[in-house]
């Protein structure tokens, strides 16, 4: 009897050390980032203001800014969703539903997702031997998002296929059943309840480049520069401009690097601003991709 | 007699080196309810799938044999698939609307055709619920989510859709095995409503089913088709003892 007790009493000790264990887990990482987080704000939040974000870079860190940088940012970020989207959509589309299963593709589908694991420095060489040198984009807006867009394109394929993947067959069977054909099934059905997966998968890309500084430097973007790219719009014809493509840029984290690693006491303090602007940008973006995901579930069910 | 909507002619069917179909023959007359029974994997909806072609989805498929749909031979190469399925209309056994409203749903297989004519649209939608006998329930409601109707009425909503490409055929695979039985009774009269215009190949796994809509019934076992018949026939005097032991219940 006294034996079946005991076990009894094990067994709760167990279930009830194992929570405790948990909760210890999850509140290290949730400490870590609060304390990251107070200590960065407590540093920074001084030095945050329209002045710090409208100036240039500068040697006295009084008046640095980040002008250059989140504009250089803001360009990159773009430009790489505009390339990685086009590019991963259509290439996961080919893969799912319109490549036949054989070798090729087999080899074609290890090497995504291999590609997704390779260090990020290296698509810095990638992008310094391809673009900047071989194709002489010099160290260019458009040669950086183009080497993060290469960066982020398995995980911008990955996430569609996955997506893609996820639209039950009966709906792809309902219409072929009504005479469309492959590409008015893809176009009408599948992309458009798969897009909400797609978009998630996307911001998650782009809030994972907008935070890559090694294959920047690799690539040569500068540290310092105290000139924006040539805006793309203007008030004289033709309104449109592409000039800025070609202009050479910086962006945040690239601007923290190079701050951090001065002795001034006060660069220190542009440098946790720099971060704060940095974690705004991305969180937002995660925001976002959140806010899409669950309206687009609410409004899809099988 | 060259009436027959489908002329079926020494059909094998293989998924890789499985034999699913064996050696199938079978003349499917027009406006007249066919059933389709058998047991669990006897092959039926296979059968049916190769009908519109449905099968060449599938990676594995291969078939030999002749199928002729008013006399010619669908699965011969000049043949347009995509004619094939808008003249062959389909229902699933699962009711899959598209997460789009009941009037887009409908309008579905007209837009892929390319016709823009609006009031074109409307009419044929208007028309293609009531046949499928679902305006009523519907029509204060066109434009909300086809997925915020009812399992039996989405499964309607599924029928006037196929309905409204002009079919001239309407497969149905197990169209009510996800209802239930109040859902059921609309669907079978619906079917009997349909065969004045259409014809109807419908696959069943319940028996009585068969009895009550068809005209004629087909009973598949193991990839053959046992016996084909007028319905009366297949459940009062079948002239093979399976088909009888199956009918009777004795297995299935």
């Amino acid at each position: 009897m006294s034996k079946i007790m005991d076990r009894k009493t094990l067994n709760r000790f167990y279930d009830k050390s194992f929570f405790l264990i948990g909760i210890f887990a999850t509140s290290i990482s949730l400490i870590f980032l609060l304390a990251l987080l107070l200590d960065i704000l407590a540093d920074g939040m001084g030095r945050l203001g329209w002045q710090f974000l409208a100036n240039y870079s500068s040697r006295k860190p009084e008046e640095a800014g980040i002008l250059s940088a989140w504009v250089g940012t803001v360009w990159i970020m773009v430009l790489t969703g505009g390339i990685a989207f086009p590019l991963g959509v259509s290439a996961a589309i080919y893969l799912e539903e319109y490549s036949r299963k054989n070798w090729l593709t087999d080899i074609i589908e290890i090497n995504i997702a291999n590609l997704a694991g390779v260090p990020s420095i290296i698509y810095g060489l990638l992008g310094l031997g391809l673009f900047v040198r071989l194709l002489n984009m010099e160290r260019s807006v458009i040669a950086g998002a183009m080497t993060l867009a290469i960066l982020v394109l398995p995980i911008v394929i990955l996430s569609t296929r996955e997506a893609i993947k996820s639209i039950p067959p009966s709906i792809r069977e309902a219409s072929y059943a009504l005479g469309a054909s492959k590409w008015q099934t893809i176009r009408n059905q599948v992309l458009p309840s798969a897009m909400p997966g797609i978009l998630t998968g996307v911001i998650l890309a782009m809030s994972r480049a907008v935070g890559e500084t090694a294959p920047l430097i690799t690539m040569g973007a500068l540290t310092y520069i105290a000139f924006l790219p040539a805006s793309p719009i203007s008030a004289e014809f033709p309104y449109i401009s592409f000039q800025g493509l070609f202009d050479a840029f910086t962006v945040l984290p690239i601007q923290i690097f190079n701050w951090v690693s001065r002795p001034q006491k006060g660069f220190a303090i542009d440098a946790a601003a720099g971060i704060i602007v940095l974690l705004v940008i991305t969180f937002v973006m995660n925001a976002f991709a959140i806010y899409l995901r669950q309206k687009y579930q609410k409004k899809i069910r099988w | 007699m060259d009436n027959s909507a489908f002329k079926i002619e020494d059909v094998n069917v293989f998924y890789g080196d499985k034999l699913a179909l064996d050696d199938v023959n079978m003349e499917i007359s027009p406006k007249a309810v066919t059933a389709v029974i058998g047991p669990s994997g006897c092959g039926k909806s296979t059968f049916i799938r190769c009908l519109n072609r449905m099968n060449d989805l599938i990676p594995v498929f291969r078939i030999e044999g002749k199928i002729k749909f008013n006399g010619i031979d669908i699965y011969s190469k000049d043949i347009d698939v995509i004619d094939i399925r808008r003249r062959i209309g389909m229902v699933f056994q699962k009711p899959n609307p598209f997460p789009k409203s009941i009037y887009e749903n409908t309008a579905y297989g007209l837009r892929i055709q390319g016709i823009r004519n609006k009031s074109k649209i409307e009419k044929i939608v208007e028309s293609s619920l009531r046949k499928a006998a679902i305006w009523d329930e519907v029509k204060d409601r066109l434009h909300q989510s086809a997925l915020s109707l009812s399992g039996g009425q989405q499964q309607r909503l599924c029928i006037a859709r196929a309905i409204a490409v002009e079919p001239e055929v309407i497969l149905m695979d197990e169209p009510c095995s996800a209802l239930d039985p109040i859902a059921t009774a609309k669907i079978e009269d619906l079917i009997t409503e349909l065969k004045n215009e259409y014809t109807v190949i419908i696959v069943t796994h319940n028996m009585q089913q068969a009895a009550r809509v068809s005209d004629y019934t087909g009973f598949f076992m193991m990839g053959k088709l046992h016996e084909f018949d007028i319905t009366k026939k297949i459940f009062t005097a079948p002239s093979n003892k399976m088909t009888e032991d199956y009918i009777t219940g004795r297995f299935g």
